[in-house]
């Protein structure tokens, strides 16, 4: 507790500033060599790989949300893909209102599945979405409630470790399966998809794919401000606390539900965030998002990354990732295998995720300065 | 009187009938069944019609196959002398077998064996006397076949072998299908004393297609006026068919218990190793779904070595399964899950990471398609109670298999010295180390236990799913909730919980289709663990961590 | 007069016949006892007297099966749970000391300390001038003072089972449930325990569970002995000491 002042909470937290100013500069620079370098040179960024990295983007908001929950209060949810996919559900609803009358069947009202199912009229559940505010609403509100539900009946009813991962699992479980189904009017088994355009833009422009990329960018540095600013308050001590010792937590007078809760559906409202912006830029969403192998996944990349740091689920994301997206291209046979045996080496090898490890190497580091010098260096702790 | 005329024309019926074959009887009396056949040769339909009924008065095993042999057309005789043989076609000419002996007698060409030639009023005299020679069999098995046969395909003609058979019948359960048979005939008789007979006969008798008949008969035809025209015969059959109806929805009732418990027992082959290695041991297991899976492809293995022995590989595959999954699983708990102890999420994690990596090692060496596992003969077919109930075989050997397994581990786990060791090392590992149990050991053994348990499932399973790299993900859920909805620890606990939750699957899924069947049952079994976070059978106690 | 009776109430802690079965194992049986208000309380009993059993009883971790749990005469304990109890002012102290471990002393004592605990105060919640003094007497008073910026879990144990005391005290409790506040600690940090409960008691009603007998003779109050989930004998130290009963028990096993 070096400093006192009001930005306190962002001001030590030095390894967080730096990988924001990081994300910053990525979100200025490759826009413009995007945009205003021409194509063939050396400097342009093809809006392929603006793409790409607006999915990493998303991928990192919802490691983050992740974190929040498992690094911070021992929450490990293997549900959090229902929320993303939740987010992405209503995003891909306001766009597919948006297609209007230039769908397959040109339908104005309805969507091209709902007249290939014959349908008569929209399902009260899809009013409003035509409305980007209302839709923008429920991206936060939908995840948020289903959140708000599952967490109010579980942790007050201390449903806690295993057993919580193993329900939210199956709450991803069941909702996929319940997506897959035609009559719950979402397009069953294809998704949303064929979208149009964006707020009148349309999906297909440059501008707007980089429109999108520097929100996620945006995105992700206002949730890890939001999520720092959060667990370094008292509330984060109460969940830091609630995490290494639950009950205790509870005799000294705090009412540990209350704050999983609000920490639960924060994060489901962060990760239903993240799920809005990835659907405009892979341009489908189908149940599959829901399937209990994709939440599984970004608990490994918060491991890797390191968990409880915050910074460190944006790394392990965005490296995770990549490492997909190379090895799936290169040698796809082998991208499973690098995948699980990830999960071991990192649940063996890597407690803390590579954040941990260089933290070590650092201390370790600064340890032998001091011990050249002399004299007390100052110990990162 | 109706009645009465009914009686005498059935006599004099009678007597047209059997009346020839007492006459052509007697010249032959006596005469061997191989004679007779000899007289099937001739080319005169009249003679031949005269042997056939000869043979049919005969009492002798071997007259069914002949008879039968010959309304189907494959019985032939042997030109160079003449004698009765069974054909089967065969690469060049004919298989042929001695009709009596079964006695191989080689292929012959084409053109050395004639048929037994028939014609309709010569097929038509076979059936009746196959069905009357069935009806008055010894055997009562193959009195009900013949008469259920006479159920499913009435004709007049047969009325009266069935009287002569209800007569003599002392068996009851043959002679209800027996009268069955003859109400099924009688129901189109004219006279309405009969039909209302007819109708009585059909009361009880558990048969779809009576059932259709009776339905029928109160059917209004298109004009408005009844299908049956007497007002009676229509109120019997209503009464009638109100007993039947619920006699079917009772059956039905059976039967969907009978597929609930076979679910049941499904989700419990495919739990119960996860009770031992979650439940006793408190690890995550996540690859138990990939445990299963290698077990399904070693039975596929098997049945690739042994490719002549179907039947057997099933049998082979139980052990060798067991072995393939259960060293898999102590290689698993000696290389990555020991160093996890104690952190039962970073076990989920790293079991995980283990269950991709086989999932991924089973695609690369067996490719990513489904691969086709046989069913033998004897896992296969339906076991016929009634018209309204049939039970598959293979849901009931696996029925009958999950519990055989469940309580081979009980009695493992209460009885034996390793069950012994086991419980002592999970209830306090540092006394029991200090008593000189090999901790490590018995980890590794329980938890090869359970995986070797998963293992056999993956048999089962493979009779009932398609064999690929996903099977195991399918379960996996299924298994967790299933043991946690049970009560983590207890054995009985599981056992109810599958079959409760195969039952209920069962009972929903006519209401609202499976998936949403699916979904409710997951719905509740969240809503359940929110209520009782320690499931149905909780272990109680002041050492449980609240 | 009459209207102090009003806010002091006769007993702080009052236990009429209370019952607690584990699997038919009777963990408390007809447990009956109470404490004063400023009362220092020992309770002594070999293993499975039942002592933690009562303590999850009064802190409502465990709901009795039949029985009386009173506090401040008129609070009907058995209908809350454990955050309104600790809230109401009954503060607990485990047998094994948990303080929170990724935590410093000083956030430590800052959880503690008694204030709202609704999650939106905690969220923008700043410390004030008058909150800082009292934690810094706090971590004074419980010698942690060096240590102030030190992880929970690096501290030893002795550290750590004055740092839950300090906890306990930040609480502001009118009860304080001690749980072998002695357990681990050297001679001296146990003589300035003892000397601390002492201090408190008065000003706030204290129940030590103690096995260690030097301990309890420098607390130097009334003991109560638990036996199979019941009270076997109250009393001055000595007096215990003496009762037959007591001695078979005790040697006994």
């Amino acid at each position: 507790m070096t400093s006192q002042s009001r930005l306190a909470w962002l001001m030590n937290d030095v390894a967080g500033k730096r990988l924001m100013a990081i994300i910053l500069a990525v979100i200025i620079v490759l826009p413009m060599l995007n945009l205003l370098v021409p194509e063939g040179s050396f400097f342009h960024v093809s809006s392929y790989t603006i793409g790409l990295l607006g999915k990493y983007l998303c991928y990192a908001l919802l490691a983050l949300a992740v974190d929040l929950i498992w690094g911070y209060c021992g929450i490990l949810s293997l549900g959090h893909g229902a929320f993303f996919a939740l987010g992405g559900y209503a995003m891909g609803m306001y766009m597919m209102r948006q297609i209007g009358d230039r769908g397959v069947y040109g339908n104005p009202l309805l969507p091209d599945f709902m007249v290939f199912l014959n349908w008569q009229e929209l399902p009260w559940y899809w009013y409003g979405f035509d409305n980007f505010f209302f839709a923008m609403l429920m991206v936060a509100l939908a995840p948020g409630i289903l959140a708000f539900v599952f967490g109010w009946l579980a942790f007050r009813s201390r449903v806690t470790g295993v057993y919580l991962s193993i329900i939210t699992q199956a709450m991803t479980y069941a909702l996929m399966l319940a997506f897959f189904r035609n009559d719950m009017g979402f397009g069953g088994n294809n998704g949303l998809t064929d979208f149009k355009d964006i707020l009148g833009f349309s999906l297909q422009d440059d501008t707007t794919k980089v429109a999108l990329f520097v929100c996620s960018g945006l995105a992700v540095i206002l949730g890890y401000l939001l999520c720092r600013y959060v667990v370094s308050s008292k509330l984060g001590r109460v969940l830091v606390s609630i995490r290494d010792a639950e009950s205790r937590t509870r005799f000294i007078g705090y009412r540990v539900e209350h704050y999983k809760l609000f920490v639960f559906v924060l994060s489901a409202m962060l990760a239903g965030i993240a799920g809005a912006l990835y659907v405009p830029q892979v341009g489908i969403i189908n149940p599959g998002e829901f399937s209990p192998i994709n939440s599984i996944e970004i608990i490994i990349w918060v491991a890797v990354g390191g968990r409880g740091f915050l910074y460190g689920a944006i790394i392990g994301a965005v490296l995770v990732n990549y490492g997909k997206t190379f090895f799936t291209g290169a040698f796809p046979e082998i991208w499973l295998f690098m995948l699980g045996g990830l999960f071991v080496v990192s649940t063996l090898f890597l407690p803390q995720g590579v954040v941990g490890i260089v933290q070590q190497w650092k201390d370790k580091r600064a340890e032998k300065k001091a011990l050249q010098d002399g004299k007390a260096g100052e110990v990162a702790s | 009187m109706i009645k009465q005329y009914w009686g005498v024309l059935l006599v004099l019926l009678s007597f047209v009938c059997v009346a020839p074959s007492w006459a052509a009887d007697e010249p032959e009396a006596g005469a061997s069944l191989e004679s007779l056949l000899s007289e099937l040769t001739s080319s005169s339909f009249k003679k031949k019609a005269k042997a056939v009924e000869t043979i049919a008065a005969m009492d002798d095993e071997r007259v069914l196959p002949v008879l039968e042999s010959m309304l189907a057309g494959d019985l032939y005789y042997r030109k160079s002398d003449d004698k009765i043989v069974l054909t089967a076609s065969a690469e060049s000419g004919y298989q042929i077998t001695d009709v009596l002996t079964g006695d191989d007698l080689g292929v012959v060409g084409k053109r050395d064996v004639k048929k037994v030639a028939t014609n309709n009023s010569l097929r038509k005299q076979l059936r009746t006397q196959i069905a009357g020679y069935k009806l008055l069999s010894k055997k009562a098995d193959i009195r009900l076949a013949a008469a259920d046969d006479l159920i499913k395909t009435p004709s007049p003609e047969f009325l009266e072998v069935l009287q002569g058979a209800i007569a003599k019948e002392k068996d009851n359960t043959v002679l209800k299908a027996l009268k069955v048979a003859r109400a099924v005939i009688l129901l189109q008789s004219e006279s309405e004393v009969d039909r209302i007979q007819a109708v009585k006969d059909m009361d009880g008798f558990a048969n779809k297609h009576t059932m259709a008949m009776l339905t029928a008969l109160v059917q209004q035809n298109e004009d408005g006026s009844y299908v049956e025209p007497s007002q009676l015969v229509r109120e019997e059959a209503i009464s009638v068919l109100k007993g039947l109806n619920a006699m079917e929805t009772w059956y039905k009732f059976v039967e969907d218990l009978f597929f609930g418990f076979s679910l049941g027992s499904v989700l419990l082959l495919a739990a119960v190793g996860l009770a031992i290695t979650f439940g006793v041991m408190g690890v995550i297991n996540m690859a138990h779904g990939e445990m299963i899976m290698l077990g399904a492809y070693t039975t596929y293995v098997i049945q690739l070595i042994m490719p002549n022995q179907i039947g057997a590989s099933l049998i082979v595959a139980v052990p060798a399964a067991f072995l393939v999954s259960g060293l898999m699983g102590v290689i698993i708990e000696r290389t990555v899950i020991r160093h996890l102890y104690g952190r039962p999420l970073e076990t989920l994690l790293a079991t995980f990471g283990i269950s991709l990596i086989l999932q991924q090692l089973v695609r690369s060496v067996f490719s990513p398609l489904n691969r086709s596992v046989i069913t033998p003969d004897w896992m296969s077919g339906s076991w016929e109670i009634n018209g309204f109930l049939s039970l598959t075989y293979n849901r009931l050997y696996i029925i009958i298999f999950a519990l055989m397994v469940l309580f081979g581990l009980m009695l493992l786990l209460k009885k034996s010295f390793f069950g012994l060791q086991m419980r002592a090392v999970t209830q306090n590992r540092s006394m029991a180390s200090s008593m000189g149990i090999r901790t490590g050991w018995v980890d590794a053994m329980t938890f090869g236990l359970g995986s070797g348990i998963a293992g056999i499932a993956g048999v089962a399973l493979s009779q009932l799913t398609n064999v690929g790299p996903n099977l195991g993900q399918s379960y996996i859920i299924d298994s967790f909730l299933v043991v946690v909805f049970g009560g983590v620890g207890n054995l009985w606990g599981t056992f109810v919980a599958a079959m409760g939750l195969g039952i209920a699957n069962k009972f929903v899924e006519p209401m609202a289709g499976a998936v949403l069947a699916k979904i409710l049952i997951l719905v509740f079994i969240i809503l359940f663990i929110q209520r009782r976070p320690r499931g149905l059978f909780a272990l109680k106690g002041r050492f449980v961590e609240g | 007069m009459k209207i102090m009776a009003k806010h002091i109430p006769q007993h702080i802690l009052y236990l009429n016949g209370v019952s607690k079965t584990f699997d038919g194992f009777k963990a408390i049986n007809d447990l009956s006892f109470t404490v004063k208000p400023g009362e220092l309380r020992a309770i002594i009993g070999p293993n499975g007297a039942g002592k933690t059993t009562m303590m999850d009883i009064i802190t409502g971790k465990l709901k009795p099966d039949v029985g009386d749990v009173f506090f401040r005469d008129t609070v009907d304990l058995t209908k809350h749970d454990e955050a309104d109890i600790a809230n109401m002012g009954i503060g607990r102290k485990f047998q094994k000391p948990t303080v929170i471990e990724s935590l410093t002393v000083f956030e430590n004592l800052e959880l503690a300390l008694t204030g709202n605990r609704g999650v939106f105060k905690a969220l923008l919640h700043k410390l004030n001038a008058e909150q800082y003094q009292r934690i810094d007497e706090v971590i004074k008073l419980v010698g942690l003072a060096e240590k102030r910026d030190w992880l929970g879990g690096n501290l030893s144990h002795g550290q750590k089972q004055w740092l839950e005391i300090g906890m306990l005290l930040n609480q502001e409790p009118d009860l304080l449930l001690v749980d072998e506040p002695a357990a681990g600690m050297t001679d001296h940090e146990t003589e300035m325990t003892a000397k601390l409960l002492k201090e408190i008691a008065g000003e706030r009603s204290v129940v030590v569970v103690e096995h260690d007998m030097e301990f309890i003779k420098a607390l130097d109050c009334p003991v109560t002995v638990l036996h199979e989930g019941h009270v076997l004998a109250e009393g001055t130290l000595e007096q215990v000491q003496a009762n037959e009963q007591v001695i078979e028990v005790y040697l006994g096993r």
